[in-house]
C-alpha cells in the first residue's frame, strides 16, 4: 500500500505520484515506485535545473557528443577524441569520507571508459570546513586518502585540481571529480540497447545491498539523523574497476559489443532503462540471473542497489561467447540476464513473476521539469564599517600571512598522495596553472584545469559564473592552450528555496555568457543541489572544468621565473578593487563585495596575447593573477622558480597599495622574458589592445616591491616558501 | 635486448615500461600474460609497477602465485635478467628472489614525488652506465616502500655490494629527511647475489624522456641494453 509516508521516504511528491499513476495506468508496486523515485530524483532527472541548463551553449564545430550521454566528446583531430566530464560526490563524502570520495572517482572513471576511452587524467575540486577543526581535518584526510586509494590503484594519474576551505563546507564538503579519457574516433561507444533479440549482459562485481537510495539521498538535505545514512554509501574496489576497464576496452576494440552503460547512481534501474530509451527499444531482464553478493535480496533491492564496478552491455548472439571469454580472461563474470525487446516496456522478472512492467519513456523522459520560484537574496550586511579599511603598514608580514593561509598555501600535502605520473604523460606537475599532458608521439598536448570561486559567487552569482570560466581559460592561456570544451559541476543548496534557485539561475547565466564569449561548448556536467545541512546552504559553488589544446609542447612554459635579469611584465590592467578578495578575508575578516569587474572581450584578448607569446617562444614563464592578487602571483613565480629567483617590482602609484598588491582585478597575467623580446611582445599587445606594463625584473633571492623608488615590501623567497609549504603539513601533523 | 613486461591483473605501469623499451630505446619488447607459461625468448623480464591483485592481502603476495612466476623463477635461476620496479620489487621479495620485506611508508601515506638516489654499485648489469656515487633524480609512487630486513641481513647486503641505490638528498648525502619512506639503511634498490635480479622502488620508466623532467632513469635501461650485448661481462665487485 503506497501511502504518504512511503512517498516521503522516496522523495516523491503527491503530484509526482499522480503523474506516475497516470503514465502507467495503475498504481505502481513497490519495486516500480523505487525505480521512479530514483530516476525522477533530482540527481538523475535534473528536474529543477534542466530548464536553465538549456541556456548553456553546447554546439561547436568539434563537438562529437554534447550533454545527455555519460560524458561529452570533442574531436581533437588526427583521428582522436577526448571524452571528459565532472561529477560530484558531496553527500557520500560527508558521511563516509574515504569511500565516498573513492567511489566518486570510480563513478567518473566508468563514465569515461564506458564510451570506449581510456582515462588518462583525473582532477579534483575539493572544499572543506576550516582546518582548525579536527572533524574537518578528518573529513579532508579521508577524502584525500579515498581519491588516492582508488585513482592510484586503477592507474590513472590525478594531475591537478583545487582545495578550498570555508566554514560553510564543514557539514557539506564538496568532492567534485573530473576525468578525461582519450579515444580513437572510430572506437566510441554509446549506451544504446540496439537490435531486438540481442542479449543483455551484466558484467563486473556482484550486486549487494550497498548504496540503495544513493541518488535519492543526494537529492535531499541532511538533518541531524544523517549518520544513519552511512550504509547508503557504497564501497569501492579499484582493482575490480581496473579489470573492468581492460576487459571493456578489449571487447570494444575488437568490435564485439553494440552498446554499453555503466551502473552508477541508480544502478541496474538506470542502465536498463536508459539504454533502452536511447535506442527506442524495450528491455527484459531476469533478476534471478543477476550475480548477487547476499542471500534473499528483494527485486526492490536488486534494482536499486548501487554496488560499484558493474556495467551492462548489449552484443549480438554470435559474439556473446567471445565476449564472455574476454571477461573470463580478466577473472570477471559476464552473465546474460535478459534481452532487448521491441515495444518500449522495461520488464523485470523475479522467481517467475513479473515484478516491473512500465514504459521506458515514462521512467526516463517524462519526469516533470520544474521552473521553481526564485528570488534575489537580501545581501547580508557587511560586518564592521562599510568602507574599505586602510591598508596595513607592514606589508611584508601581510604577504607572509596571505601565503600561509590554507586557501593559498602549497597543496603538496594533498597531491603527493596521488600518483600524478602514472601513464608517463604528465608534463607539468601539479601546482602549475593548468595540468599538461602530452599525447605520445604528437607535438600537440592537452591542458586542463578546474576553477571556481564561491566567495565571488556568494556576493554575485553571475559574476562568480563568469569569472570561473574566465579564470579557467586564463589558466589554460598561461600554458599556451586554447580552450576547446567545458564541463561544469554546479554545487548549490536546496533548490526549493527561492534564493538558492536565483543563485543557480544567475550562475548558469554567467557561465553561459562567458562560454559564448570564449566560443567554447559545454558538453556536459553535473548539478548537485541540496547541499544544505540543518537548513544552512553552502555558498553557491560552480566549478568549471575546461580542457585546452596546446599546439606545440616544445614551447611550453611554467609559472616559475627562469632567468636572472628577465623582465617581469604584467598583461592587463590593475584596478582599485579589493572586494571579495582573499586579502580582505584573511587580513580584515570580511567576505564582502563587490566582486571584481570582468570584461570578457578584454579577457579574451589578454589570453590571445599570452598564447601567441608562448607559441613564438617570447616568454620564459607565465602565471595568472587570481586569488591573492599580484603579490601572491609573483611570490609563487619566485617559489616555483627552479633557482629560487626573486624579483624587484617598481609599481604604479595611482592605485591604492592594498589593491595593487592583493586586489583581484581580472584579466591579468604576469610573464617574464628576456629584454630583447620586449619589443615583439609590445607589438603583440598593442595589436590586441592589451595593456602591458614592465613592472620589474627577475633576480636576487627576495621579493621586493617599490613605489617611486621607495621600497615598501621585502620578503626572502625562502621565507615565503616556508610559510607557503608548511601550512598543510603542520595542520595534519600529529598533535 | 628483448624485454618482456609481465602483465598481472592490476599492473598499471606495464604500458609505460613497454613504451620506454620499445619507443624510447627501440628494443624489441613484448607483454607476458601472467597466466601463461611462456617467456617468449626474452632476455630480460620486467615486473612492472602497479597494484597486482589490488595489493590485497599484502603488496605482491598474490601475484607471486601467478602461473608465469614459476618460469620467472627458473629463468632467474639460470641467470636470466629480472628487473622488478615498485610493485615488481614487492613481488620479487614475496617470491624470495630478493631478501627482505616492505612495510608501509613511515608517514603512513602514499608518496608520489621525485627523489634522489645515489648509485652505490655501478658494476652491476643494471647500473654499469652510471658512475659510482652518481646522484639520480627519479620519481617514486608507492604506499609500501619502507624496506625492511634484519640487521645482519642488511650487513650482508652492504658487504656484498648488493645495495645498488640509496635515498639521498640532492647533493648525494644520506639524510633522514631524504629517506622519505623510512627504509632500512635508506635502501631504494637491491640486487641478488648472482647479480641478475634487481628490485627498486623508484620508477626509471618515468624518468627516461626529457619532456617528463628527468632522464636519469635511462641509465638503468642503457645498462641493461649494454650488458645484453656480446662481450665480456662485468663482475659483481662493488
Amino acid at each position: 500500500m503506497i501511502d504518504a509516508k512511503l512517498l516521503a521516504d522516496h522523495n516523491l511528491t503527491q503530484d509526482e505520484y499522480a503523474r506516475i499513476v497516470e503514465l502507467i495506468g495503475r498504481e505502481p508496486n513497490i519495486t516500480e515506485l523505487g525505480i521512479f523515485s530514483l530516476m525522477w530524483s533530482e540527481h538523475c532527472s535534473y528536474k529543477s535545473s534542466k530548464v536553465f541548463l538549456k541556456r548553456l551553449p553546447t554546439k561547436g564545430k568539434y563537438v562529437i557528443q554534447g550533454p545527455g550521454e555519460n560524458a561529452g566528446i570533442i574531436d581533437i583531430g588526427g583521428g582522436l577524441a577526448i571524452v571528459f566530464k565532472i561529477e560530484s560526490h558531496n553527500h557520500p563524502s560527508f558521511l563516509e569520507p574515504f569511500q565516498g570520495a573513492a567511489t566518486g572517482v570510480g563513478g567518473i572513471l566508468r563514465d569515461i571508459f564506458t564510451m570506449g576511452a581510456r582515462p588518462i587524467a583525473v582532477l579534483d575540486s575539493l572544499r572543506f570546513g576550516p582546518l582548525d577543526n579536527p572533524r574537518n581535518r578528518a573529513i579532508m584526510d579521508g577524502v584525500v586518502a579515498g581519491i588516492s586509494s582508488y585513482g592510484n590503484s586503477f592507474g590513472v594519474p590525478t594531475v591537478g585540481g583545487e582545495v578550498y576551505f570555508q566554514e560553510g563546507y564543514a557539514k557539506n564538503p564538496l568532492v567534485n571529480v573530473f576525468c578525461l579519457g582519450l579515444v580513437r574516433k572510430d572506437k566510441i561507444f554509446y549506451a544504446k540497447a540496439e537490435g531486438v533479440g540481442n542479449p543483455v549482459l551484466y558484467v563486473g562485481s556482484k550486486t549487494g545491498r550497498d548504496g540503495i537510495h544513493g541518488a535519492t539521498m543526494a537529492s535531499a538535505e541532511f538533518g541531524k539523523e544523517t549518520e544513519q545514512k552511512r550504509p547508503n554509501v557504497q564501497v569501492g574496489d579499484p582493482f575490480k574497476e581496473k579489470l573492468l576497464l581492460e576487459a571493456c576496452l578489449e571487447v570494444m576494440d575488437r568490435g564485439l559489443i553494440i552498446g554499453i552503460q555503466d551502473m552508477g547512481a541508480a544502478g541496474l534501474t538506470c542502465s536498463t532503462t536508459e539504454m533502452a530509451a536511447k535506442a527506442g527499444n524495450g528491455i527484459v531482464i531476469n533478476l534471478d540471473l543477476v550475480p548477487q553478493r547476499e542471500e534473499g535480496m528483494t527485486p526492490y533491492e536488486i534494482m536499486l542497489s548501487e554496488s560499484q564496478e558493474r556495467m551492462l552491455l548489449v552484443c549480438s548472439r554470435e559474439n556473446m561467447a567471445e565476449v564472455q571469454r574476454v571477461f573470463a580472461k580478466w577473472d570477471l563474470e559476464a552473465v546474460n540476464i535478459g534481452e532487448v525487446t521491441g515495444g518500449g516496456q522495461v520488464r523485470v522478472t523475479w522467481h517467475g513473476e513479473m515484478v516491473v512492467d512500465v514504459p521506458v519513456s515514462a521512467v526516463v523522459d517524462l519526469c516533470p521539469a520544474y521552473t521553481r520560484p526564485s528570488r534575489r537574496p537580501e545581501v547580508p550586511p557587511a560586518p564592521g564599517s562599510p568602507e574599505t579599511p586602510p591598508p596595513p603598514s607592514r606589508l611584508g608580514q601581510v604577504l607572509l600571512k596571505v601565503m600561509a593561509d590554507p586557501n593559498l598555501a602549497d597543496k603538496k600535502w594533498v597531491y603527493r598522495q596521488y600518483d600524478h605520473m602514472v601513464q608517463t604523460n604528465t608534463v607539468l606537475l601539479p601546482g602549475a596553472d593548468a595540468a599538461v599532458l602530452r599525447i605520445k608521439g604528437q607535438k600537440r598536448a592537452l591542458a586542463m584545469t578546474l576553477d571556481g570561486n564561491s566567495l565571488y559567487s556568494q556576493i554575485d552569482s553571475r559574476a562568480g559564473g563568469r569569472i570561473a570560466v574566465a579564470e579557467a581559460c586564463r589558466n589554460l592561456a598561461c600554458v599556451g592552450a586554447r580552450p576547446i570544451g567545458v564541463t561544469n559541476c554546479l554545487n548549490f543548496g536546496n533548490p526549493e528555496k527561492p534564493e538558492v534557485m536565483w543563485q543557480f539561475e544567475e550562475a548558469v547565466e554567467g557561465i553561459a555568457e562567458a562560454c559564448r564569449a570564449f566560443e567554447i561548448p559545454v558538453t556536459g556536467g553535473n548539478v548537485s543541489f541540496y547541499n544544505d545541512t540543518e537548513g544552512a546552504s553552502i555558498y553557491p559553488t560552480p566549478v568549471l572544468g575546461i580542457v585546452g589544446l596546446i599546439r606545440d609542447i616544445g614551447r611550453l612554459v611554467g609559472p616559475g621565473f627562469k632567468k636572472e635579469g628577465d623582465l617581469v611584465v604584467l598583461l592587463g590592467e590593475t584596478r582599485e578593487e579589493v572586494g571579495g578578495s582573499q586579502y580582505m578575508r584573511i587580513v580584515h575578516g570580511r567576505e564582502t563585495g563587490p566582486a571584481p569587474a570582468l570584461d570578457l572581450d578584454a579577457e579574451k584578448r589578454v589570453h590571445e596575447v599570452c598564447i601567441a607569446a608562448i607559441e613564438r617562444g617570447l616568454v620564459r614563464s607565465a602565471h595568472d593573477v587570481s586569488d591573492g592578487g599580484l603579490a601572491v602571483c609573483v611570490a609563487e613565480s619566485s617559489i616555483l622558480s627552479p633557482a629560487g629567483l626573486g624579483c624587484t617590482l617598481d609599481l604604479d602609484e595611482s592605485v591604492r597599495v592594498d589593491a595593487l598588491l592583493f586586489g583581484e582585478s581580472q584579466s591579468r597575467i604576469v610573464v617574464s622574458l628576456g629584454r630583447s623580446r620586449l619589443s615583439e611582445l609590445r607589438k603583440l599587445a598593442a595589436r590586441k589592445k592589451v595593456g602591458l606594463s614592465v613592472i620589474g625584473r627577475v633576480g636576487g633571492h627576495d621579493v621586493v616591491a617599490r613605489r617611486a623608488g621607495r621600497q615598501f615590501l621585502r620578503d626572502p623567497v625562502a621565507r615565503l616558501r616556508k610559510a607557503w609549504e608548511e601550512t598543510l603539513p603542520r595542520a595534519f601533523s600529529v598533535r | 635486448m628483448k624485454f618482456g613486461v609481465v602483465v598481472f591483473p592490476g599492473s598499471n605501469c606495464d604500458y609505460d615500461t613497454y613504451h620506454v623499451a620499445r619507443q624510447v630505446f627501440g628494443q624489441p619488447a613484448t607483454f607476458l600474460w601472467h597466466k601463461d607459461h611462456d617467456l617468449r625468448g626474452v632476455d630480460c623480464v620486467i615486473l612492472p609497477g602497479g597494484f597486482s591483485y589490488g595489493d590485497y592481502l599484502r603488496a605482491g603476495a598474490i601475484a607471486r602465485f601467478s602461473p608465469l612466476m614459476r618460469e620467472v623463477q627458473e629463468f632467474a635461476g639460470r641467470g636470466g635478467l629480472v628487473l622488478g620496479i615498485c610493485n615488481g620489487f614487492q613481488v620479487l621479495l614475496e617470491l624470495g628472489l630478493l631478501p627482505g620485506a616492505m612495510l608501509r611508508n613511515k608517514n603512513l601515506k602514499f608518496l608520489c614525488e621525485h627523489v634522489h638516489l645515489r648509485v652505490e654499485n655501478a658494476a652491476t648489469r643494471f647500473s654499469n652506465r652510471a658512475r659510482r656515487s652518481q646522484v639520480l633524480r627519479i620519481p617514486i609512487a608507492h604506499f609500501d616502500g619502507n624496506y625492511f630486513a634484519p640487521p645482519d641481513e642488511i650487513r650482508e647486503l652492504e658487504n656484498n655490494g648488493q645495495v645498488v641505490f640509496r635515498y639521498v638528498d640532492e647533493r648525494g648525502r644520506a639524510a633522514a629527511a631524504a629517506n622519505v619512506n623510512g627504509s632500512a639503511a635508506s635502501i631504494a634498490g637491491i640486487i641478488n647475489r648472482g647479480g641478475n635480479v634487481l628490485g627498486m622502488m623508484p620508477h626509471p620508466e618515468r624518468a627516461s624522456e626529457a619532456i617528463l623532467g628527468s632522464e636519469d632513469g635511462r641509465f638503468i635501461f642503457e645498462s641493461l641494453i649494454r650488458s645484453g650485448k656480446p662481450g665480456p661481462r662485468r663482475g659483481m665487485a662493488p
